[in-house]
């Protein structure tokens, strides 16, 4: 586990650069590959850089893409701007959360989902969205959000 | 790059090959792929169009990429270009539209006139 | 024997033609295999109405209609639709999209978005084809620094990220700053609600970006650029990348460009998810890898930009616009606009317009012109009220003002601002406190923190606007958003705070009656927040069809069969589902 963590690490600190300019990048880079940086891969980093753990964490914790909690298998991100809004976001929204028995922010127990809103991904025209992992869905209705939900759970072995 | 003078080169072959003579194509087909495409389903109307020109065993066609024109709320877009004509637009073409589309104007030569959008110049 | 749901399939020449017979077959197979045949039944009919597209079947009660199925879709959609409930959406009929939309404005001149939409942006020769690179071949051929930059005077060109800054004038800084280092920046960190011509710019056509960038390079002194892109744009960060490859490819990046003695290369940098990295000092704190905070200004960029060095930072349509004004010369671009604001601009246009998506116009073209002549007018036809200019830092626009200009001066002139182009319509049935609440709501999230007015000031004016949208509005509460305001905007350091109280601001200056209903009246004039509007159903309308019943998820609606049906308004979470599925229009707001 440590081992596979401390190869992810040197593996993209590799891909930016050792320096400490290339910090936000390596940090949005594993915590995609890992779901969230624990304090051991953020301690990892710091060394590898020579930089303060401090300012490393201060990285970490200010953007929101990079995160230090545990998130599910899948991350939804929905849309929470006007013209989502406008365009029938909140009934998306509500979809969500039934579908998946958790609220904006959390996780759902079995690991699997992470739903949260992010600011507009400038696909308006095609509203409402929401990227599930890199993967984008727009013009969702309530029966198009349970459908992709339905085949992410397929794909994932009936699970859940 | 060494100078303008191979700059232009470059743009005349270019021209050429846009002009689909160059290429020794009669017709072009474009997805639009932005994002706002790809969030509509462009990529299945993409693998749509590829299967059904192999399907059909359609030669003489090019199929490329484009971004997006801002229509976004027509996307899926895709266009037509057959020989000398003008280039015809279509919007919310999801895979399933597809094989009509190639039957009745790639192969038929005759625009589908309610799935047309008229865009900007 | 009654069946719950009824399937009727196309019997059609042309259905038949492309396999309605197999997919019937797969229906009855289906209905079998999953013991629905005492609840199902499947009729075959002389025709649908699309045999263009068949086969086709449509499923009652509740109308679905599938076309262009196969045998597999039959099956699946007999085990989703009939068997789980749920109506399988990609396979449904869809009206043709032309019909609703108006024809394309004359007056759209598109300079930026030109090629957009028409070249293959994964091929460089595309854009060559379009007169690619000429200008930065002109450039390093024939003109000296100082003359781009003249000629980039000529032109007017001003910053189209928002503030408007004259862009000869920010490269004139730039290149008189002292220092061997000079670096150059492209602001891709669109993160305005709505606004997303960036995006298009990168995805559709990256080598303008490219090319504008070198020649600003080349005006200044610099020899190495940075893309700065949001991490919400993958597909534009690979476009952008594939485009940069081709350039190095060509040799229209790295050294010795055009055989002249200059040398130029970009990287680019992702950013991870923070709206203030929009704004240029906290967008370098990123670049160097730190938190992006704003700073204090001066130092400008200009003289002490990237790790101190003088930089140069624009955003992606201001540097699309450079090859072109070198291209076609500076006095073809001034011959565009107004007095003082030359050009085209970039709008996105959202909300109640017919014609919505990205627009190119030239600036001072008044609001009328643009959401009624190139916007096709108001959604539906009704009332214009508001235009929503400038992003969640911009203002509102009240009809008074349809006549107006839209360019830097006019809009700021009115309490709103022209930021990255975002142009959201609003019509009668839009609350503008709701409105102000949400861009509040928005603002609050994404302050980084530093200054306390912003932090906390934008957070005591979001309480006080969700009280008043819940209907617990006080007095008083008007006066104290609009203190809060002036702190806000006086004590803040970086665009985001100093603009976050606009919205608010802006719709007390036009729709001041409208915060004061919600407040004294206790009602929401455009029948918008939750808290002070209660779902009715007239019994005179109502026929029982009791699909407002079975489609409420929270069970608050009783009644029977062809009976008149209420609605609980304890129960109620005021949803609107209710009034959506209602056939006849029964259900009511007030």
């Amino acid at each position: 586990m440590e081992e596979r963590m401390m190869h992810q690490v040197d593996e993209t600190v590799a891909r930016y650069g050792s320096t400490d300019e290339a910090l936000v990048e390596i940090l949005r880079d594993l915590s995609q590959q890992a779901g969230y940086l624990d304090r051991p891969t953020l301690a990892a980093v710091a060394k590898k850089l020579a930089v303060p753990e401090s300012r490393v964490f201060s990285v970490a914790s200010f953007y929101s893409m990079i995160s230090v909690e545990p998130l599910g298998k899948h991350v939804i991100r929905m849309c929470q701007d006007a013209p989502c809004h406008v365009a029938g976001g909140r009934k998306i929204w509500e979809t969500l959360e039934q579908a998946l028995g958790i609220q904006f922010g959390q996780t759902t127990s079995d690991g699997q989902w992470t739903l949260m809103p992010t600011s507009c991904i400038g696909l308006c025209a095609v509203g409402p969205v929401m990227m599930i992992d890199d993967e984008v869905f727009g013009n969702l209705t309530p029966e198009k959000v349970n459908e992709i939900l339905a085949r992410y759970r397929e794909q994932d072995g009936g699970a859940a | 790059m060494k100078s303008l003078e191979e700059l232009r080169k470059i743009k005349e072959r270019a021209l050429e090959r846009r002009k689909l003579a160059g290429e020794g194509a009669k017709s072009r087909i474009t997805v639009a792929m932005g994002t706002c495409g790809i969030a509509a389903g462009a990529r299945d109307t993409m693998k749509a169009v590829l299967n059904e020109i192999e399907k059909r065993q359609i030669a003489d066609v090019v199929v490329t990429q484009t971004g997006c024109m801002g229509l976004c709320e027509y996307e899926p877009m895709v266009t037509i270009k057959i020989g000398e004509a003008d280039e015809v637009t279509y919007g919310k073409i999801d895979a399933a539209r597809i094989p009509t589309l190639i039957e009745k104007h790639l192969l038929g030569g005759e625009p589908v006139a309610e799935w047309q959008v008229q865009t900007a110049k | 024997m009654v069946y719950r749901a009824h399937i009727l399939i196309s019997g059609d020449a042309a259905c038949i033609a492309k396999g309605a017979r197999d997919v019937e077959a797969a229906l009855w197979e289906a209905v079998q295999e999953l013991n629905l045949k005492d609840e199902v039944q499947i009729l075959e009919v002389s025709s649908l109405g699309h045999s263009d597209q068949g086969p086709e079947i449509v499923i009652y009660p509740d109308g679905t209609d599938y076309v262009n199925l196969t045998p597999e879709d039959a099956k699946f959609i007999i085990e989703e639709h009939l068997l789980k409930g749920r109506p399988v959406e990609r396979l449904t009929y869809r009206e043709p999209p032309s019909l609703p939309l108006p024809p394309p404005s004359e007056k759209e001149v598109r300079v930026v978005l030109e090629n957009v939409g028409k070249i293959d942006p994964e091929n460089i020769e595309d854009y060559i084809a379009m007169d690619g690179y000429m200008a930065l071949g002109k450039v390093l051929g024939e003109m000296t620094p100082e003359e781009v930059i003249e000629e980039l005077k000529i032109s007017g060109l001003r910053g189209r990220g928002g503030a408007g800054f004259p862009t000869w004038l920010k490269w004139t800084l730039a290149r008189n700053a002292p220092g061997d280092m000079k670096y150059v920046i492209c602001n891709g960190d669109e993160g305005d609600p709505g606004a997303f011509m960036n995006r298009s710019v990168l995805e559709g056509d990256p080598h303008s970006v490219i090319e504008g960038m070198a020649i600003a390079a080349y005006a200044i002194g610099a020899s190495q650029g940075y893309f700065y892109v949001r991490a919400e744009y993958p597909i534009a960060i690979q476009t952008l990348r594939a485009a940069i490859k081709q350039a190095r490819d060509y040799g229209l990046l790295g050294e010795h460009i055009f055989g002249a003695d200059f040398s130029f290369d970009l990287e680019v940098r992702m950013g991870a998810g923070a709206f203030v990295c929009g704004e240029e000092t906290a967008l370098m704190q990123s670049i160097e890898g730190a938190r992006g905070m704003p700073r204090t200004r001066p130092p400008y960029p200009a003289t002490a930009g990237l790790w101190g060095n003088p930089t140069n930072i624009n955003n992606v349509e201001t540097y699309a616009n450079v090859p072109k004004i070198i291209h076609k010369g500076g006095s073809w671009f001034a011959s565009m606009g107004t007095d003082k604001s030359k050009g085209t601009k970039t709008f996105a246009i959202a909300g109640k317009v017919e014609r919505t998506g990205l627009i190119e116009v030239p600036l001072g073209m008044t609001i009328r012109e643009i959401v009624y002549d190139v916007g096709g007018g108001v959604l539906g036809g009704k009332k214009f009220k508001a235009v929503q200019t400038g992003g969640p830092m911009g203002g509102c626009i009240p009809e008074q003002y349809l006549d107006l200009p839209v360019d830097y001066e006019h809009l700021k002139e009115v309490g709103s601002m022209m930021g990255s182009g975002g142009f959201v319509v609003m019509d009668e049935d839009t609350c503008m406190v709701d409105i102000a609440r949400f861009f509040m709501e928005f603002t609050q999230d994404e302050s980084c923190g530093k200054c306390v007015p912003c932090r906390v000031g934008t957070r005591r004016m979001l309480e006080i606007l969700n009280r008043i949208c819940a209907g617990e509005g006080r007095p008083g509460d008007i006066e104290t958003l609009e203190e809060l305001a002036v702190y806000i905007r006086d004590g803040s350091l970086c665009g985001l705070g100093q603009g976050a109280p606009n919205p608010v601001l802006s719709t007390l200056q036009y729709f001041r009656d409208e915060y004061e209903a919600h407040i004294y009246d206790k009602t929401c004039p455009a029948k918008v927040c939750k808290g002070l509007i209660e779902y009715k159903i007239n019994p005179e309308a109502c026929i029982g069809c009791t699909r407002c019943a079975r489609n409420c998820p929270v069970n608050a609606i009783e009644g029977k069969p062809k009976q008149t049906h209420v609605i609980d308004a304890d129960i109620c979470i005021r949803c609107g589902v209710c009034k959506q599925v209602c056939p006849v229009d029964a259900v009511y707001v007030e």
